[in-house]
């Protein structure tokens, strides 16, 4: 069997609903939450590198390249702020991020 | 191409604010925790540099492929956001420093998430929309949690990061789609392409507008913003009520009118559920809230709701009212900060509008310019907000919106309710002690932003007229 956009696209949507999910249903750690949001980025990444070679348009793989970059800005300054919280609240627990309730 | 220094022209109000951002930072570094009044000051000479460079630039121009366009909208919206981001700059020097968390970095990611608001305003392709935003959004994460030894900062911090970064990953999603079902990422060629709306071109711009409705905070992407607004510090809530709203919005406005304007019976019916709910929500979850910064994240909910209407009209005097409404938004919000920012008695701040009591009698023309800002913020004439709103609403009347026109005017007035309230809280209350009296910053932003409201009905000519202008540029 020949593999095709679809199942480039099949595999990237996975991906981003796991991403998704595990932002939503994740009780426990924000370090996952993390882990949840490289995921969206990666099942971008495939997409756009996908579209990119079967379009024959260099674009998308241009785009991923600034996606990589600000995925890594991106999760720098997530661990910063979660250090200074830590430091603060003395836990990471997603049910410990409760102080303000509407 | 290639690419002289000259062509750079175009974006020379950009190039001002990210080389100072870098040399204030290295002045920062290098010079330690007491040049920060000078780093406030430079901060504050390169947002007015960069204003006056906006307003004497070039007219029309594109810039890197299309990835960058100077047009009258774009500079429309600049000047608005450089307004927001400067006056709440000006305002937070002095309350930082009260509050002993004045420190060099604070303008300078003011600057740099001002300049990705710049680069977001003035965005012609996907990569630009996205580079812009996230420039933007990662300097305002860090900045939430400013005040680093504060649970309630740092757990602002961490949420807006975290609701913030899912939206970018869904804004992502959307643009790949967007890229693969229309084969380009330059606004103009999609629009170009996407004249018959396929299936994953649909899911492709609903995962787009997600995002950008996080960005604006409007229904049911808003979760973040009463967290976020009542756990960061004041002068940073009014930095993300004012020059942030103004550059997403922007960038919501012209991505819907410029890419998708051939499929814009597809969008339509999403801006119209978005805009309602967020209307509804805006006004009725206000009721129940004392602390003003959450009140006013509810507001800002509710306002962005009432902006999005005259997107819903998808015309270009719908545009107009988007455009005359954001300012106006931005003038009242920058005016009720300046009054929650000097909410201060001998024992520190204080943040429940309950203690605004009796304020009439205490100091008499702070309360009447605030009553003056909340009647404007309620819509009642003939003051500026009833002006934004009648323009918006006229555009949905005129694009057929009638249900959508009709349940925006009835969620104003439930909306009237809490800013009343407020008045009267002032006016017809015991007085509380005094407030320690204004800092000269806040009075001067608190007594433009209240003439401006006050007397915006005398005079309104100049302020359509750029918002009509800045409107064609789009069509």
């Amino acid at each position: 069997m020949a593999i095709g956009l679809p199942h480039y696209l099949t595999v990237a949507a996975i991906l981003f609903t796991l991403g998704t999910l595990g932002i939503f249903l994740n009780r426990k750690n924000v370090i996952v939450i993390l882990m949840s949001v490289e995921l969206i980025l990666l099942a971008v990444n495939i997409n756009l590198v996908a579209f990119s070679v079967f379009l024959g348009n260099i674009v998308g793989q241009v785009f991923a390249l600034f996606v990589l970059t600000v995925a890594a800005a991106e999760a720098a300054i997530g661990l910063a702020i979660l250090v200074v919280f830590y430091r603060n609240r003395g836990s990471i627990a997603v049910e410990d991020i409760n102080t303000m309730k509407g | 191409m290639t690419l002289s220094l000259a062509a750079l022209g175009p974006a020379l109000p950009e190039l001002l604010l990210a080389l100072s951002a870098l040399a204030l930072l290295m002045l920062g570094a290098f010079a330690g925790p007491k040049s920060t009044d000078t780093v406030n000051g430079l901060a504050l000479a390169a947002l007015f540099g960069a204003l006056v460079l906006v307003l004497i630039g070039p007219a029309e121009a594109t810039l890197f492929n299309g990835a960058f366009q100077v047009d009258a909208f774009g500079r429309f919206m600049k000047v608005l956001a450089l307004i927001g981001a400067g006056g709440t700059l000006a305002m937070s020097v002095d309350w930082l420093k009260i509050e002993k968390q004045d420190r060099f970095e604070y303008p300078v990611l003011v600057l740099l998430s001002t300049l990705g608001m710049m680069v977001l305003i003035s965005a012609g392709d996907l990569i630009a929309l996205y580079m812009g935003l996230e420039m933007m959004s990662l300097a305002l994460y860090v900045i939430a949690a400013n005040n680093r030894d504060s649970v309630r900062s740092t757990e602002a911090g961490l949420k807006y990061f975290v609701l913030g970064a899912l939206s970018s990953g869904m804004l992502l999603y959307g643009a790949s789609l967007i890229y693969g079902f229309t084969g380009s990422v330059n606004f103009a060629q999609i629009a170009q392409a996407a004249r018959e709306p396929s299936l994953g071109l649909i899911f492709g711009i609903v995962f787009t507008f997600a995002g950008l409705c996080f960005k604006v905070s409007a229904v049911p992407f808003h979760m973040w913003t009463p967290d976020v607004y009542e756990g960061a510090p004041a002068p940073v809530t009014a930095f993300f009520a004012s020059a942030p709203k103004v550059a997403a919005m922007a960038v919501f406005v012209r991505f819907a009118m410029e890419a998708l304007p051939n499929v814009a019976h597809q969008w339509q019916q999403i801006i119209v559920f978005v805009s309602i709910a967020s209307m509804a929500l805006g006004s009725f979850a206000a009721i129940g809230q004392r602390n003003f910064k959450r009140l006013m994240a509810y507001s800002s909910i509710g306002h962005m709701g009432f902006a999005l209407v005259g997107l819903a009209a998808g015309t270009q005097q719908g545009v107009q009212g988007v455009l005359v409404y954001m300012a106006v938004y931005l003038v009242m919000t920058l005016g009720t900060f300046a009054c929650i920012l000097s909410m201060r008695r001998k024992d520190g701040m204080v943040e429940s509008y309950d203690e605004l009591a009796g304020l009439a009698r205490t100091s008499p023309v702070k309360a009447f310019m605030l009553a003056v800002l909340m009647f404007s913020l309620a819509g009642i004439p003939p003051l500026a907000g009833f002006l934004a709103k009648y323009y918006v609403f006229l555009a949905a009347i005129e694009a057929g919106l009638y249900t959508l026109a009709v349940i925006g005017v009835l969620t104003s007035v439930v909306g009237a309710f809490y800013y009343l309230r407020i008045v009267k809280i002032m006016y017809f209350d015991e007085p509380a002690a005094a407030f320690e009296p204004m800092r000269s910053e806040p009075r001067v932003v608190l007594a433009i932003s209240g003439t401006f409201t006050l007397l915006f009905f005398v005079y309104p000519a100049p302020l359509i007229a750029a918002a009509a202008a800045a409107a064609r540029a789009l069509f």
